[in-house]
């Protein structure tokens, strides 16, 4: 039986949590040099904002900013069927030999991901990408790990974590519905 | 069933919702012919086959563009090179393509009607690349979304069709296209050159270009074909430039700059003057580079027929 | 040895005597013995029940085409006859557009024989207008008449010089048989695939204008005025035609005309879709069209109703559009159609649909039949005028399948079938 939803992280967890994941970029990067940050369409590309945002305040200076749509880039094409909206992907700088730092809302299963580091080889070859998440969920299908995470919460394969971002949803928190592992 | 469903068979009947679909899948893909690497791996491991019963070298070349550039496999059968000069049937043809397993058949053909026949008796995703007097769907949605651009929005626009609406299957598919989209949609053409039932069609006739340039936002300007004239349709082609022709002087007395569109090739000097046509309002060649754009979004959209694909796209983060 | 057939307990419908009534029917040796009343047969007499039937003279459809000689694998005489007495016809005309064309009394009397080995309907051959119905030389019209021949036409195109045509209608009143105009003027109709209008506009279909065939029609007519010859005018399609031959009648011109099931029960929006099965030549036309027609057959412009029978291969009609030939097969739907649309929507009695398919197409053509008067030919239809039935193209005898029908229900149906006093179709019920 699902449980009903409940409130992970409110708005000022998530302000937090974004402020500590800000952090522990800067920490891994050993600060701002070469750094880029991509978000995921599109919730992914709201949190890459925030997390930029905070970055500047820390260090002063911005850091490049981009987004990516997978949508081209997925395996489910011939199973599930066109998605009928397609978004932008805006990589703002040349990646060749920077950090790129992919930014997303949940990772599950880590199709996205993949389709991401796909999408993003088509632009350049980074030094290093990393990969950052508010919210890890387990339940991963590839061989691919969050360098960064907000916050794991273990659901279960019926249950849903929904991040809301105030842009989209008019609303900034994370809800988890469905039985906890 | 996709938004588009199994085929693309014309304009008629689309709603503005599925227009607006195609047109908002097109625009970011427009991008990806700008990026070094001009290729996404969409459409990896699907065989389309552009089946050309009329020669064609721009539609031709547009379509094999955007299906590589989505990573697909293409063949192109050209009527030429095809049994079909042997006396094989279209449906016979399809079929044995379709045994190859195909996934996608672009079609051009001299027959109205003909793309949807073929689509109604095989399996795989019907495109028509124009079908005779028809209609040519991905031109008319090119032309939408250059328009779009360029008068920032549909909705009210006035969009003028110029010259020989009775042959042209471009002009179908915009009336059919630029009406979803709400657009007022009228014509202009020597009478000879105009279906008499054209007002039934719900859109406005001018009999004098002038007429036409003075109410427009913008101007599709339809190739006028050799042939018109030897088969007594209009008497030359320089008394149609001296009364139909879109000129400079022309639009210089409009009370509006008009965009002008055309879905070429162009016959220079006749329905077009070279002034206007290399012109600062010319959009000539933005249509050019959106058609691959379309055509991109157009094979996208119709790729894959899963049902349910709503649901299963509303998952959680995948 | 005599045979004889009695049917008893049916509406006697007979147009030719005003008779409407129920009552028995004696048919002997090929011929009508008594009408009328109740007849008491002699014992171990045939008898067939007709109770809540209609017992009609036979009809009569005057334009068929069979195919037989050229294209025997689309229909032959013998299909095509069968396929009329399923659908009630005890007689047909079958045009000459055969290969090689019915232009000659070889020809008709090999369509005539073939017809009388069938042993079905009546078959009745046409003979051509012109040689090879080129339009250029007449046929020989005396030695086709001769040979069975009763008219002349060049049916699927029309005689384009009016020389041509004043010089048939006025030879073709020395045989006192019918001139049969197929009305279309070439160049205005040339590469239509159907009618001009809304439809052909959205559809990038060339259109035929109704004025192709009307200026044809008033051409025809005035011909006929001038050689007081007598003009039958082939499957009228629009309102213009109609009224041009009201005007020609008024005039008092020796003018007939007919009109097919197809044009008094579809319009041009069939073809949406680019269903081959609603190509024909004339095309199907508007709502307005077909009001006009419908009118014009029940107040008597138009004498009477026809199928136009056309037999096609299915691979021919499985094409793109533009490339199908025209027509469809109707005779084993005519009746079908003709009561759904007219009887059933009460421009027609029973007894004007009667005359519309049996006794005017007689009296047109000059065939016997038509009548149940006594001593007449024992050619006699029973029909069930409100029976449904369901049109599956797969049962029809006619080689041909290409019908727009299929599938529909249609109220009206032939039950028994007699020619010359034998029984030739039975429906099984």
């Amino acid at each position: 039986m699902p449980d009903a939803a409940q409130v992970a992280l409110n708005s000022k967890a998530v302000a937090r949590t974004i402020s500590r994941m800000a952090d522990e970029i800067l920490e891994l990067n050993a600060g701002l040099d070469r750094l880029v940050i991509v978000g995921i369409q599109r919730r992914g590309v709201q949190i890459a904002d925030r997390l930029a945002d905070v970055i500047r305040d820390r260090e002063g200076a911005d850091v490049p900013r981009g987004a990516l749509d997978i949508t081209l880039y997925r395996d489910d094409l011939q199973t599930v069927g066109p998605r009928p909206v397609v978004g932008r992907t805006q990589i703002p700088v040349d990646i060749d030999d920077q950090v790129v730092v992919i930014v997303d809302d949940v990772l599950f299963t880590g199709r996205t991901i993949r389709a991401a580091l796909d999408e993003l080889a088509d632009f350049g070859r980074p030094a290093r990408i990393m990969l950052a998440v508010l919210v890890d969920r387990g339940g991963r299908e590839l061989p691919i790990h969050a360098d960064v995470i907000g916050k794991r919460i273990e659901v279960g394969p019926g249950g849903r974590v929904d991040v809301f971002v105030p842009i989209l949803d008019g609303r900034d928190e994370v809800v988890v519905s469905g039985a906890l592992l | 069933m996709t938004i588009l469903g199994k085929d693309l068979l014309g304009l008629a009947g689309l709603s503005r919702e599925q227009v607006t679909a195609i047109l908002d899948v097109a625009e970011p893909l427009r991008a990806i012919s700008e990026r070094a690497i001009k290729k996404v791996p969409t459409l990896r491991g699907m065989t389309v086959v552009n089946l050309f019963f009329e020669p064609s070298t721009r539609t031709r070349i547009s379509f094999e563009f955007a299906e590589k550039r989505m990573s697909a496999d293409t063949v192109n059968v050209a009527t030429a090179a095809s049994s079909v000069s042997k006396g094989e049937t279209l449906v016979d043809t399809a079929r044995n393509l379709e045994a190859m397993r195909i996934d996608m058949v672009v079609i051009r053909h001299p027959h109205s009607g003909a793309a949807r026949f073929l689509a109604e008796r095989i399996e795989s995703n019907v495109i028509n690349a124009g079908d005779g007097t028809h209609e040519h769907p991905t031109q008319g949605l090119l032309d939408l979304l250059t328009l779009r651009e360029k008068l920032g929005g549909l909705e009210g626009k006035r969009i003028c069709i110029i010259g020989d609406v009775l042959h042209s299957r471009v002009a179908r598919s915009n009336i059919w296209g630029l009406k979803a989209m709400g657009a007022q949609v009228a014509v202009c053409g020597p009478r000879s050159l105009l279906p008499g039932a054209i007002r039934e069609l719900g859109v406005e006739v001018f009999g004098r270009i002038e007429a036409a340039i003075e109410w427009a936002d913008a101007l599709n300007v339809l190739r006028l074909q050799l042939e018109r004239m030897q088969l007594g349709y209009i008497p030359s082609l320089r008394e149609y430039n001296r009364v139909f022709g879109v000129t400079r002087a022309r639009l210089e007395r409009a009370p509006r700059d008009l965009v002008i569109l055309h879905p070429g090739p162009m016959n220079r000097g006749v329905e077009i003057d070279s002034d206007v046509a290399d012109g600062p309002h010319s959009v000539i060649l933005e249509q050019v580079t959106n058609g691959v754009a379309v055509r991109m979004a157009v094979l996208y959209l119709l790729a894959g027929n899963a049902p349910a694909l709503a649901d299963a796209a509303r998952g959680t983060a995948v | 040895m005599t045979t004889s057939l009695l049917i008893t307990g049916g509406r006697l419908v007979d147009p030719s005597q005003s008779l409407d009534a129920v009552g028995d029917l004696l048919l002997v040796d090929g011929k009508v013995a008594a009408i009328g009343g109740q007849i008491a047969g002699p014992d171990g007499l045939q008898r067939i029940e007709a109770k809540g039937l209609v017992v009609a003279p036979g009809f009569i459809d005057v334009h068929v085409h069979l195919r037989e000689p050229g294209r025997e694998e689309v229909e032959t005489v013998a299909s095509g006859a069968h396929a009329a007495v399923a659908g009630g016809f005890t007689a047909v005309c079958a045009m000459p557009n055969t290969k090689p064309v019915t232009d000659n009394q070889a020809t008709v009397g090999f369509v005539k024989r073939q017809g009388e080995a069938a042993g079905f309907a009546r078959v009745y051959p046409y003979g051509a207008i012109t040689v090879g119905q080129m339009g250029e030389t007449l046929a020989e019209f005396g030695e086709m008449v001769a040979a069975g021949a009763v008219a002349v036409s060049d049916d699927g195109k029309p005689v384009e010089n009016s020389h041509i045509m004043r010089t048939a209608l006025e030879y073709a009143q020395t045989f006192g048989i019918p001139v049969v105009e197929h009305c279309e003027v070439m160049a205005l109709a040339q590469g239509g695939a159907m009618h001009e209008g809304t439809v052909s506009a959205r559809l990038g279909l060339k259109g035929i204008p109704g004025e192709a065939e009307e200026i044809d029609v008033i051409r025809c007519i005035l011909l006929a005025k001038l050689t007081k010859g007598h003009i039958h005018l082939c499957h009228l399609s629009t309102k213009g035609s109609v009224d041009l031959v009201r005007w020609g009648k008024d005039q008092g011109v020796n003018v007939t005309a007919e009109v097919c099931s197809h044009h008094i029960s579809l319009t041009h929006e069939a073809v949406e879709g680019y269903n081959t099965n609603a190509k024909m030549n004339p095309p199907l036309r508007t709502a307005e069209d077909v009001a006009a027609l419908q009118q014009g057959v029940r107040d008597g412009t138009i004498d009477l109703l026809v199928t136009d029978h056309a037999p096609h291969h299915y691979d021919e009609k499985e094409r793109e559009f533009a490339d199908a030939p025209n027509g469809i097969v109707g005779l084993e739907t005519a009746l079908g159609m003709n009561v759904t649309w007219l009887v059933e929507r009460g421009v027609l009695t029973i007894a004007q649909l009667v005359d519309r398919m049996s006794t005017r197409p007689a009296k047109v053509f000059h065939l016997p039949g038509g009548t149940l008067a006594k001593g007449s030919l024992a050619d006699v239809t029973l029909f069930d005028p409100t029976r449904q039935w369901t049109v599956d193209p797969a049962r029809f005898k006619s080689k041909g399948r290409n019908t727009p029908y299929g599938g529909q229900t249609l109220a009206g149906q032939a039950v028994c079938t007699i020619v010359g006093g034998r029984v030739v179709h039975q429906l099984d019920r």
